[in-house]
């Protein structure tokens, strides 16, 4: 029974992974850091994204501090948290993020400081949809590692 | 087919060569101001058989290579440099100014350097190609990049790499979707492959106007300006 616990987490695993890349959430990218990670380096997409997760929730408070001002001008430095955020987002397959990014970057050449806003809400609710799912597919990925650790070995 | 000579060869430490032979394991230094991307450059090199040291700014680059300037540098830890990737922007000094202080070293200027940038801007590739920059990538980086750069380190410009920086060319085409359309890759006629014979100025190989691997992979582009 463990055995098909294991399968059927795979299967949605799989599934979960199928929506992110349908809805362009995750792009190729994403596939090329799992290629990266095996036995010498089990967790290795997990690590890489939970620093992504702590930098960018760093940028994105940092982004809405500066439009937060009243005074508020310096869209140079808003420019470089983008810039910032844009490379680590493509970096690890964040392509709607990433998007959104660009977006909001064109905003604000055009010093364009409604737009701007408009540009950081949907950021925000970008970022916070990816590491739900994310955080989903990682829980689903240990519940997995677990319930085919406990296999006999001969079903290998 | 492996030569007999290749077999009786002895075990040599990293940190010695032997004149002609290519280094056995690859030394890269990665700089990038980014820990999500150090971390993944770090792996797409461990994973492909070399040795990383990956910093996080300019400085810290001419630190570890000796080249800020001070008195102890000689030697700085005996474990020589066979490629330097930097990412482009950076706080403080760029990729590009890190790029001109290693091309103006005596000790690194023959080290090959890779830029990597998020930005496909001409000017910016321009740029670091005339100042001697092997490569210029653009994020994010590939298991593929790091294979055709281990490659062109090990046998240094060899006819291969023509190969591969046609497909990467051939890539780069599809994922770019503002290429609409774009002159044949090779026609020596064309106003793409003219401007790569201008802008040869290191080449060993005389043999064809792409022989530079630096040069081919943005050329394209020139057709479209931002």
């Amino acid at each position: 029974m463990l055995g098909l616990g294991a399968d059927r987490l795979r299967a949605d695993m799989n599934r979960l992974l199928a929506l992110l890349f349908h809805q362009g959430v995750l792009d190729e990218q994403f596939l090329q850091l799992q290629q990266l990670q095996d036995e010498s380096s089990p967790n290795f997409v997990s690590e890489v994204v939970n620093i992504y997760f702590h930098e960018s929730e760093k940028l994105l408070r940092n982004l809405r501090g500066l439009l937060m001002e009243k005074e508020f001008a310096d869209y140079k430095k808003m420019g470089i948290h983008l810039n910032q955020f844009m490379g680590s987002s493509s970096s690890i397959g964040a392509k709607r993020v990433r998007n959104v990014c660009v977006a909001f970057r064109a905003a604000s050449e055009q010093t364009n400081r409604a737009g701007c806003l408009r540009a950081l809400e949907l950021l925000e609710h970008e970022y916070c949809y990816l590491k739900n799912k994310l955080h989903e597919l990682f829980q689903i990925e240990q519940q997995r590692a677990l319930a085919a650790g406990v296999r006999y070995p001969m079903q290998n | 087919m492996a030569a007999a000579g290749e077999v009786l060869r002895p075990n040599l430490p990293e940190n010695v060569e032997v004149s002609g032979d290519s280094p056995s394991e690859l030394h890269v230094l990665a700089v990038d101001d980014s820990l999500v991307d150090r971390k993944v450059i770090e792996r797409l090199l461990k994973i492909s058989s070399c040795k990383v040291t990956a910093v996080e700014s300019g400085t810290r680059a001419l630190q570890f290579l000796g080249l800020d300037g001070e008195k102890n540098s000689v030697g700085f830890n005996g474990l020589k440099v066979n490629l330097i990737m930097t990412d482009y922007s950076m706080p403080g000094m760029t990729g590009y100014e890190l790029l001109k202080r290693i091309k103006e070293s005596a000790a690194f200027r023959e080290v090959p350097v890779v830029i990597m940038s998020s930005e496909n801007i001409l000017t910016r590739i321009d740029r670091c190609l005339e100042e001697g920059a092997e490569e210029f990538i653009v994020k994010p980086v590939k298991l593929s990049d790091v294979n055709r750069l281990k490659n062109f380190v090990m046998k240094g410009e060899g006819n291969d790499n023509q190969d591969k920086r046609l497909h990467k060319r051939k890539k780069l085409e599809d994922d770019n979707s503002t290429l609409s359309s774009l002159p044949p890759l090779f026609p020596s006629s064309s106003p793409v492959s003219r401007n790569l014979e201008l802008r040869q100025h290191r080449s060993a190989s005389p043999s064809s106007a792409l022989s530079s691997p630096r040069c081919s992979l943005k050329r394209p582009r020139l057709q479209l300006t931002d």
